[in-house]
C-alpha cells in the first residue's frame, strides 16, 4: 500500500517537472521562433548607424579653372553623458562664444539626448579647430565631426554656382535620402546638379552597448557602405569673361548673357547687382541671406533668367525674318518714315534717319515705321484666315526662336517670358481686334516679355543662320561620357535659313554702317561684330538700354545679349558693354581703354534708387 | 549486517556524472560568451569571470574527489553538526558579512567572496534526511511536523534577514520531499489553497477573496459532513445573518463590506464553536479553523507584501502578476531578457555572436540571467536542449533516489532533486517572464564559486551515497 502510494507520488512529481519543462519550451518556441518582435527590438537596441558624408563635387570653369571647392569645417559635437567638469571659460574663449550661449547649447543637447551626440557648435573654422584640437583632452564628452564648406577662390558667378544649405523639413519628408541637418544645393548649379555633386552617403554600422558606447563594427562591416564622393563638374562658363562682365556691370542693374552659338554653351551669365558667393557659405549664411533678401536692389534675383523685360528694337530682326518667310516683305521692299508711323490719330514715333529705306537699312537704322508696316502685313496679309490665325501662326514662329517658352536650360527657376496667345487679345478686345491694336509688338514693346537668356539665344539663332542649341552651363560631368543629348541637337527655327543672310547684313551695318547706324560705338577694329540695339520704354524711369550681338560675322564664336536697366538708349551702355565683352573674349583684352573706363565708372544705381 | 566492499569507480552513476560535466562545460562556455571581450580573450585570464569560473570548476573536481574518498556513512553521521555549523555561519554573516547588492550574505576572504547561504541548502537537505529517516519516524505526528518546519524555516528565516528573499524562498521546495514521504494530500491541498489565496490577495479586492474563502469553507464542510442538509441550513443561516447585518449597516452605519463579511463569519464561528462543544463534534473546529485561518492568512499576506518586502521585490511580483507594466523600471530586466532570448531565433546567432547579452543590455548576464546568453547565441534549439538536459538530470536523480535502500539516502536524494528543480524552474522561468525575478542562480551554469561548489557538493554527496547503496543489505 505504502509502496504504491509512493510510486504514484513519484509519478506526480515527475509529471509536474515534465509539465513545467513543456510549458517553458512552448513559451520559448513562441518567443524565439514565432514572435519576430523581439528580433526587431534587439537590433534597434544594439546597432548604431553612423553616416559617412561624401565630399561634394568641385566646380571648374571651361578652362578647368577652379570655381568652387570644399574646405573642411568642423562641427563640435557633445555627448552630455560623457561630460566631466571642465573649464567653461577656456572653451568659450577658444570658440569665441558667450557662456550663456554655451549653457543654452548644452541644455539643448541634454534635452535631445544624454547618450547621443548633438551639435554643440556648427562649422568651427580650421584655425579654431587647430587650437581646439590641442586642448581637446581637457573637454571630455566633446568631439569634432568633419563637414565641408563651399569656398569660392574668385568670388564670381554667385548666381550661377548658387549655394548649399541645410535641407528643410519638406525635402526631408519627401526624399528619403536626406536627413535633417544634411546639406543640399538650394540654387544655381548646386541645385540643378545636386544629384551629381552630392555623391552618395555611406554608413558605418557599429554595435553599441547599453550606454551607447561603440563596441566595434557589426558583422565585420558587412553592412557598411563607403561614401561615394560627388562628381566634379566642368562648366561652360569662361570665368575670366564672367568676372569681366561682372566688373562692367558694377553699379548697374541688368544682365549679360553670352553663348557660344555652335554649341549653346553659356560663356557668361552675369546678373547685376551680384554678391560674393562666400556670403552664403557656412555659419553666417542665414544672417547674410536675410541682408541680401532685404536689399532693395535684389542682388539675389537672377536677372539673366528671371527678369522679364520688353525686348525693344532687338525684336525687329525676328519680325523681319518672319516677314520674309511669310512673303509679305522682301529685301527690296521700301517704306517711308516720317518720324514715325501714322494712321489717323495713331502714331508710333521714330527718330531721324534716311527715308524711304529698304529691308537691310530698316535694321541698320532701326526704323519703327518699317516694322509697323511689316508686322501689320504679317497679321493682315500672311493669309486670308483673319488676324487670329495669322497671329497664332506668327506666335508659333516667334516661339521657334526660343521666345515665350522655357529654353530648358540645365538651371533652376528659368522663366519663360511672355508672347501672349491670340485668345488673350480676343478677350482683351472682346473679339474685335485688328493689327493696329497690337502694332507696338512690331518693335518689341507691348505685351512681349523676354529674358536676357532668350535674347542671347535669339542672337545665337541669327549667328547660326537658323538654329540654336539649348543653352547650358555644364560641359562635362566627371565619370560620365557626355552631357544630356538634348543639348547636342540643333533646334531649327520656323524661318527658312536662306532668309537669315539679309538680316545678318543689316545687323552688321548696325555696327559697321555709315553715320546714322545705331551702334557705331560698338565697332572694334578688325572684329566683324553684328548687333542690334534696343531701347525699351520704361514707364517707371529712364529707358532700358539693350543690345544683342554676335561675332565674328562669319563663323561666329560668341552671341551676346546685354540689358542695362535705366541705361537710356541701346547704344548708350549696352552696345559698348557688348563690344567690350566680345573683344575681351575673342582678343583677350580691350583696346579702347578710355571708353572702357568710362563705362566701368558709370553708376546707374543712384538714379534707379530714386524710383 | 554484512558489508560489501564497493568500487566507487565502478558503482558511481556515470550517466549523472556525464550530465553534470556537460552542464558545467556548457555553463562555462556561456559565461565566456556573456562577458567575452576581445581585450581579454584568453580563457585563463583570471581577471575575467570565465577565468575565475574555470578555477571554480577545477576546484569543484577537487571537492568531488574529496567527497568520493569519504565514507558514505559520514554524511548521515555529520548531518546535524554540519547543519548547526552552517546555522552559526548564517548568524555570523549577518553580523560580520559584506553587503553586496543590498544583501548581507557574503563573507569576504581576500579577493574572494563566499556565500554561506548557498551551503545552507545542502546542510538543510542533510539534516532533513537525517531527521526523517529516524527509526519509527511518522510524518503526521505534530511534534515531527513542527521539527521538520523548524529545520526548514530556521535557515530560511536567517537568509531572509540577510535581505536575500530569493534564496529564502528556495526552502519552500522541501514540500516536494515531504510530499514524497507521504505528507497528507490535505496538507498539500491546503498549501495549494494558500498559494491561490496569496495571489488573489495581491490582485483582487478583499471582499471577493472573503467570499471565495467562505465558498471553499462551505464546500469542505459539505464534502466532509454526512448530514448535507445541516450544511445547507448552515449556509442559509449564514446568508440570513449577513443580509441582516448588511441591512443594518446600510441603514445606520457605512462600514466596508469586507468588515461585514468578517463580522458575520466571526459571529457564525462562535455559534459553530458552541455547537461543536455541545455536540462534541470537534470536526467543526477544523472547518472554522480553515475559514478563519484563511482570512488571517489573506491579511498577513497583505501585511507581508506592504511591510516586509522591499519595494523592488514588490514591483517584481506586481510585474509578474500583470499589475504593473513598466518596461524601463521593474520590468526592464525581464523585457531585456526576453528581447535577448527572442532575438536568438530558432538556431541562435552563434557562439560569441550575441549582441544583447554581451553589451550589458541584460543585467546580471553571467549570473542570474545566464540563460539569456544560451537563448541568444544558441536559439530555441539551445534553450530546449538545456531544459531537456536538466529534466533528464532530475528524472535520473529521482530514479536513483527510488532505488535507495536506506530512507536517509532516498530522502536526501529527493531533497537534491527539489532544490535543483526549484532553481531551474524559477531561474529559467524568470528570464522568459513565467516566474518572478528573484535572484537565484541556475545550477552549474551561473557564474559564482559558492553556488557551483554548493550544487556540486549537493549532487556528488548523493552520488557517493548512491554508489554505496549495496553496502547496506536489508
Amino acid at each position: 500500500m505504502a509502496n504504491t502510494l509512493k510510486n504514484t507520488r513519484t509519478f506526480v512529481i515527475i509529471g509536474i517537472m515534465v509539465l513545467i519543462v513543456i510549458i517553458y519550451i512552448g513559451k520559448l518556441f513562441s518567443l524565439q521562433v514565432v514572435d519576430n518582435q523581439y528580433k526587431t527590438s534587439a537590433s534597434s537596441n544594439v546597432l548604431r548607424y553612423v553616416t559617412q558624408y561624401p565630399v561634394r563635387g568641385l566646380i571648374y570653369d571651361r578652362d578647368k579653372e577652379l570655381m568652387v571647392y570644399n574646405e573642411a569645417a568642423y562641427d563640435l559635437m557633445v555627448i552630455p553623458r560623457q561630460l566631466e567638469e571642465f573649464d567653461t571659460t577656456e572653451l568659450c574663449d577658444i570658440l569665441d562664444i558667450s557662456k550663456e550661449f554655451a549653457a543654452e547649447r548644452l541644455n539643448k543637447a541634454k534635452a535631445y539626448s544624454v547618450y547621443k551626440p548633438s551639435i554643440f557648435l556648427k562649422q568651427v573654422s580650421a584655425k579654431t579647430y587647430a587650437e581646439l584640437q590641442e586642448k581637446m583632452y581637457k573637454f571630455p564628452g566633446f568631439f569634432t565631426q568633419t563637414r565641408t564648406l563651399r569656398e569660392y577662390p574668385a568670388s564670381v558667378a554667385a548666381h550661377v554656382v548658387g549655394y548649399v544649405g541645410e535641407v528643410n523639413e519638406q525635402v526631408v519628408k519627401n526624399n528619403s535620402y536626406y536627413k535633417s541637418g544634411d546639406y543640399i544645393g538650394i540654387s544655381g548649379i548646386e541645385r540643378s546638379y545636386e544629384k551629381e555633386l552630392r555623391g552618395e552617403k555611406g554608413v558605418n554600422v557599429y554595435m553599441v552597448d547599453v550606454h551607447n558606447r561603440i563596441k566595434g563594427t557589426y558583422n565585420d562591416g558587412e553592412l557598411d557602405k563607403d561614401a561615394v564622393p560627388g562628381k566634379n563638374l566642368t562648366l561652360t562658363l569662361d570665368m575670366e569673361l564672367q568676372a569681366y562682365g561682372e566688373k562692367l556691370m558694377h553699379n548697374k542693374k541688368g544682365s549679360i548673357v553670352a553663348i557660344e552659338p555652335a554649341t549653346g554653351e553659356i560663356l557668361c551669365m552675369v546678373s547685376a547687382p551680384s554678391y560674393d558667393p562666400a556670403l552664403l557659405s557656412g555659419r553666417p549664411r542665414t544672417k547674410n541671406y536675410r541682408k541680401l533678401q532685404n536689399d532693395t536692389l535684389k542682388p539675389l534675383f537672377n536677372r539673366a533668367l528671371q527678369a522679364q523685360y520688353p525686348p525693344g528694337s532687338t525684336f525687329k530682326p525676328i519680325n523681319a525674318l518672319i516677314g520674309l518667310e511669310e512673303g509679305v516683305v522682301n529685301v527690296n521692299t521700301e517704306y517711308s518714315c516720317n518720324y514715325g508711323y501714322h494712321v489717323g490719330n495713331f502714331s508710333v514715333g521714330c527718330h531721324g534717319h534716311p527715308s524711304p529705306l529698304d529691308f537691310i537699312e530698316s535694321i541698320q537704322y532701326s526704323c519703327n515705321a518699317y516694322y509697323c508696316n511689316v508686322y501689320r502685313n504679317i497679321l493682315d496679309h500672311a493669309s486670308d484666315a483673319g488676324i487670329s490665325t495669322n497671329y497664332t501662326n506668327w506666335r508659333k514662329k516667334v516661339r521657334s526662336f526660343g521666345y515665350g517658352k522655357k529654353l530648358d536650360i540645365d538651371f533652376p527657376f528659368e522663366l519663360k517670358g511672355s508672347i501672349p496667345e491670340a485668345s488673350y487679345f480676343e478677350n482683351l478686345y472682346k473679339g474685335a481686334w485688328n493689327s493696329l491694336n497690337i502694332v507696338s509688338m512690331a518693335i518689341g514693346q507691348g505685351e512681349i516679355l523676354v529674358t536676357p537668356l532668350q535674347m542671347a539665344n535669339f542672337s545665337a539663332v541669327i549667328a547660326n543662320r537658323g538654329y540654336y542649341m539649348i543653352p547650358h552651363l555644364v560641359k562635362e560631368i566627371q565619370g560620365e561620357a557626355d552631357i544630356e543629348p538634348k543639348y547636342k541637337a540643333k533646334r531649327y527655327s520656323d524661318v527658312d535659313q536662306k532668309h537669315f543672310e539679309p538680316v545678318v547684313e543689316g545687323m552688321y551695318r548696325v555696327v559697321h554702317g555709315d553715320k546714322g547706324s545705331t551702334a557705331r560705338n560698338a565697332r572694334v577694329d578688325s572684329l566683324e561684330i553684328c548687333g542690334k540695339t534696343g531701347t525699351a520704354e520704361n514707364p517707371h524711369g529712364e529707358d532700358h538700354s539693350i543690345f544683342i550681338a554676335f561675332a565674328p560675322k562669319d563663323d561666329p564664336k560668341i552671341a551676346i545679349s546685354v540689358y542695362v536697366e535705366n541705361g537710356s538708349y541701346g547704344a548708350t551702355y549696352a552696345a559698348p558693354i557688348a563690344s567690350f565683352m566680345i573683344e575681351k573674349y575673342l582678343k583677350g583684352s580691350v583696346s579702347r581703354t578710355w571708353y572702357e573706363n568710362y563705362i566701368l565708372k558709370a553708376n546707374l544705381l543712384d538714379g534707379a534708387k530714386k524710383d | 549486517m554484512v558489508q560489501r566492499k564497493i568500487n566507487i569507480y565502478k558503482d558511481i552513476d556515470w550517466f549523472t556524472v556525464i550530465l553534470y560535466l556537460i552542464l558545467v562545460i556548457m555553463g562555462w562556455l556561456n559565461i565566456y560568451a556573456a562577458v567575452y571581450n576581445e581585450e581579454h580573450s584568453s580563457i585563463f585570464d583570471l581577471t575575467q569571470r570565465y577565468g575565475k569560473q574555470l578555477l571554480w570548476i577545477v576546484a569543484s573536481i577537487g571537492i568531488i574527489i574529496a567527497i568520493m574518498l569519504l565514507d558514505s556513512k559520514f554524511y548521515a553521521f555529520f548531518a546535524y553538526p554540519f547543519y548547526l555549523f552552517v546555522i552559526l555561519l548564517l548568524i555570523a554573516v549577518l553580523l560580520f558579512g559584506t553587503e553586496v547588492n543590498a544583501s548581507r550574505s557574503w563573507f569576504t576572504i581576500g579577493s574572494f567572496r563566499v556565500q554561506p547561504g548557498e551551503f545552507a541548502k545542502f546542510a538543510t537537505a542533510l539534516a532533513l534526511a537525517r531527521f526523517m529517516s529516524a527509526f519509527n519516524f511518522k510524518i503526521h505526528k505534530l511534534k515531527n511536523l513542527l521539527s521538520i518546519a523548524a529545520i526548514i524555516i530556521v535557515p530560511a528565516a536567517l537568509i531572509l534577514l540577510q535581505n536575500d528573499t530569493g534564496s529564502a524562498l528556495v526552502y519552500a521546495t522541501f514540500i516536494i520531499v515531504l510530499f514524497r514521504e507521504g505528507l497528507s494530500s490535505a496538507v498539500m491541498l491546503l498549501g495549494l489553497f494558500a498559494a491561490i489565496l496569496f495571489i488573489m490577495s495581491l490582485t483582487m479586492p478583499l471582499h471577493y477573496i472573503l467570499i471565495f474563502i467562505l465558498i471553499v469553507t462551505a464546500s469542505v464542510a459539505f464534502i466532509h459532513f454526512h448530514d448535507k442538509k445541516q450544511v445547507i441550513k448552515g449556509v442559509f443561516f449564514f446568508l440570513m445573518v449577513f443580509a441582516l447585518i448588511y441591512l443594518i449597516n446600510t441603514l445606520f452605519f457605512s462600514y466596508d463590506i469586507s468588515w461585514l463579511i468578517i463580522a458575520t463569519a466571526l459571529a457564525f464561528s462562535v455559534l459553530l464553536g458552541i455547537r461543536a462543544l455541545v455536540y462534541r463534534y470537534y470536526y467543526l473546529f477544523f472547518i472554522v479553523g480553515i475559514g478563519l485561518g484563511s482570512i488571517a492568512f489573506t491579511y498577513s499576506v497583505d501585511y507581508f507584501f506592504d511591510n516586509v518586502l522591499e519595494k523592488h521585490q514588490r514591483s517584481r511580483i506586481n510585474h509578474l502578476l500583470g499589475i504593473e507594466s513598466d518596461p524601463l523600471g521593474a520590468g526592464y530586466n525581464v523585457n531585456q531578457s526576453k528581447i535577448a532570448i527572442g532575438s536568438g531565433g530558432l538556431s541562435g546567432k552563434g557562439f560569441l555572436r550575441g549582441t544583447q547579452t554581451k553589451y550589458d543590455f541584460v543585467p546580471e548576464q553571467s549570473t542570474d540571467f545566464i540563460f539569456c546568453t544560451v537563448g541568444e547565441e544558441w536559439g530555441f534549439l539551445g534553450t530546449s536542449v538545456v531544459l531537456l538536459l536538466f529534466l533528464t538530470l532530475l528524472v535520473r536523480l529521482i530514479i536513483l533516489a527510488e532505488r535507495q535502500r536506506s530512507s536517509f539516502s532516498r530522502i536526501y536524494g529527493y531533497a537534491v532533486v527539489s532544490i535543483l528543480f526549484f532553481h531551474i524552474a524559477i531561474n529559467t522561468g524568470m528570464t522568459i517572464g513565467l516566474a518572478p525575478v528573484i535572484g537565484i542562480p541556475l545550477p552549474f551554469f551561473s557564474y559564482g564559486g559558492s553556488s557551483l561548489w554548493a550544487f556540486t557538493a549537493l549532487l556528488f554527496v548523493f552520488l557517493r551515497i548512491d554508489a554505496s547503496r549495496r553496502e547496506l543489505l536489508r
